[in-house]
């Protein structure tokens, strides 16, 4: 008898037309600087304020009137140093998003950016990489100058809070991620519009204004599966001092955000520009 | 003979049932200027696409640079220069920029990159607009713009889909005048294009594509010559009287009869009135012409309008 050695199973493609990455993700990064820096850096800038808007309002403002607030290990502490790290993790969030979704679909939908990059020696991977890091680069420069208005009204409340620094990091790069995967999958302008529908509730809901505790337990659970509810948790540890274990599980949260958000782009972006 | 730079045999590309590209085989030599001449839909596109390194083939071969796409996409793609039917110019950057952030896509280093910009915006006639921005150019500015683009990494083949559609005279010829220097330069062309006059312009040899197969394949004169003749006598007789005057006209030559003309292909074409005269028939109007692609297109890929 003659053994046969059947072809080898076709495997997913790793090189080829629909190779994923030639380690370029920085000349993409590079395009976007370019891009924001001459055409809407201002816009850019208007960013940050909204989230030191609600932390002079709510924060010093109505906080006056608030008593008996504590961090997550039982001290009292100020309202403003309550929801301000809250308000630091939305403030990632929001440039984090503003980037990767509204950006992305227009780049992707009109201004053919990315079937451009795609006909060079650029990968999906690159581009997803470039894209999102830049999102995420907006992120983290909101977050330090909120970080910094915080320390300048006395909100950080340890010397932990500097961690709070790359923790940001990671919560843009998540939200930057995700946002970018879940857009690229976003075909018309009515289905954008849900983002905006997702992303008000968990502003609001996700234990950014007052604890957990006040809702009912199906509620809490809800709450904790959302993303905003890790990032507000792990911060506000870090800006109060209130250190625990459990955050290293926000983190790990934040690192699968990470992982699926960069599949899913990548997947599409291959399914859309390398048929 | 020098080796082909690009040869597929028996290309196919099936999107579901649908055969967009269905068996097509040909070869371009370096240094040839090659065109894929077709009507809308014929799978110009996607033939593009695929020796562009873009799109995977269904079935079939295909070699680029003498290496398969399927196996090394990247490798082909830093080596091509592709002008895409729509413009794709970054319209956030500015018109030098928009060079510079491109070379950059492929790695090349910035110092040489910056020069080669230089260069290319002489070339494509727009160093004084290097700070304009992309929307303020006009559409022949943005179509040299992309050329020029295409050439930021020195490719060994640049791939031109519709070069001039919806350009001005003037802007096509300025675009045909560039893409020949590169020809002469011995970049290899590949091109695709409805218009007859382009394909005669700037194709040493050229396929003809309908339904996503090869009709015809030959040099413009070589075309002209197997499906046309040397030249086209048209008359007309009003439409009323056209297919009464048709049946007189037997034995001039080929006829086609048209529902406002008549055309005679015939290797003399004045000869041929005189002929039409002779058996007394009075044209309202008459032209000889010489034959052209367009002549060749219309008998190989049919008359009725194709969408």
């Amino acid at each position: 008898m003659t053994a046969t050695t059947d072809a080898p199973a076709r495997a997913p493609r790793t090189s080829g037309v629909r190779a994923l990455y030639s380690g370029n993700a920085r000349a993409v990064m590079a395009r976007g600087l370019l891009a924001t820096r001459s055409t809407n850096w201002i816009v850019v800038l208007t960013g940050v304020f909204e989230p030191i808007f609600y932390l002079l309002a709510l924060g010093i403002g109505l906080g006056s009137y608030i008593e008996g607030v504590t961090d997550p290990l039982g001290n009292e502490i100020p309202y403003a140093a309550y929801i301000a790290p809250a308000l630091l993790a939305v403030s990632a969030m929001n440039g984090a998003i503003y980037d990767s979704t509204w950006n992305v679909f227009f780049k992707m939908h009109f201004g053919k950016l990315y079937a451009g990059m795609l006909a060079t020696k650029l990968g999906p991977l690159d581009v997803a990489l470039g894209e999102i890091a830049l999102a995420l680069l907006r992120g983290a420069a909101y977050g330090v100058t909120f970080l910094l208005v915080m320390q300048v009204l006395g909100l950080n409340l340890s010397w932990t809070a500097f961690l709070a620094l790359p923790a940001l990091v990671v919560i843009a790069f998540g939200f930057a991620s995700l946002g970018m995967g879940i857009t690229s999958y976003l075909k018309t302008f009515q289905q954008m519009d849900w983002i905006p529908f997702v992303m008000l509730p968990m502003f609001l809901l996700s234990a950014t204004f007052y604890p957990l505790t006040v809702y009912p337990v199906w509620i809490q659970w809800f709450v904790q599966a959302l993303p905003l509810w890790h990032a507000v948790e792990l911060v506000r540890g870090l800006t109060t001092g209130a250190l625990s274990p459990v955050m290293l599980l926000h983190l790990l949260y934040f690192a699968v955000m990470i992982v699926l958000g960069l599949i899913f782009t990548t997947r599409r972006l291959r399914a859309l520009f390398l048929d | 003979m020098p080796d082909s730079v690009i040869t597929a045999t028996a290309l196919t590309k099936k999107y579901k049932d649908f055969a967009a590209v269905d068996g097509i085989s040909f070869e371009v030599a370096p240094g040839e200027s090659f065109g894929l001449l077709g009507p809308n839909g014929a799978g110009k596109s996607t033939t593009m696409r695929m020796v562009g390194a873009v799109s995977t083939r269904t079935s079939g071969e295909l070699s680029i640079l003498g290496m398969d796409p399927n196996e090394h996409g990247p490798e082909i793609r830093s080596q091509l220069g592709v002008v895409p039917q729509a413009d794709n110019l970054d319209t956030d950057l500015r018109v030098r920029d928009n060079l510079l952030v491109y070379g950059r896509y492929f790695g090349i280093p910035r110092a040489i990159v910056a020069k080669r910009a230089d260069e290319l915006l002489e070339f494509a006639q727009l160093a004084d607009r290097a700070k304009a921005k992309v929307d303020d150019l006009s559409g022949g500015m943005k179509r040299r713009l992309t050329i020029a683009r295409a050439l930021i990494n020195e490719p060994r083949i640049l791939l031109l889909d519709e070069p001039t559609t919806g350009l001005d005279p003037q802007a096509r010829h300025i675009l045909w005048d560039r893409l020949f220097r590169l020809k002469e330069q011995g970049t290899t062309l590949v091109v695709t294009t409805h218009y007859m006059d382009e394909a005669e312009q700037l194709c040493d040899r050229l396929v003809v594509v309908d339904k996503g197969q090869i009709m015809a394949e030959g040099s413009p004169s070589a075309l002209i010559r197997e499906y046309s003749s040397k030249e086209v006598l048209e008359v007309r007789f009003g439409s009323e009287r056209n297919a009464e005057a048709a049946s007189k006209l037997e034995g001039l030559g080929r006829l086609e009869v048209l529902p406002d003309r008549i055309l005679v292909y015939s290797d003399n074409g004045e000869g041929a009135l005189v002929e039409v005269i002779k058996r007394g028939l009075q044209p309202i109007t008459s032209l000889v012409r010489r034959s052209s692609l367009e002549d060749v297109f219309l008998r190989l890929t049919g008359r009725t309008l194709i969408e």
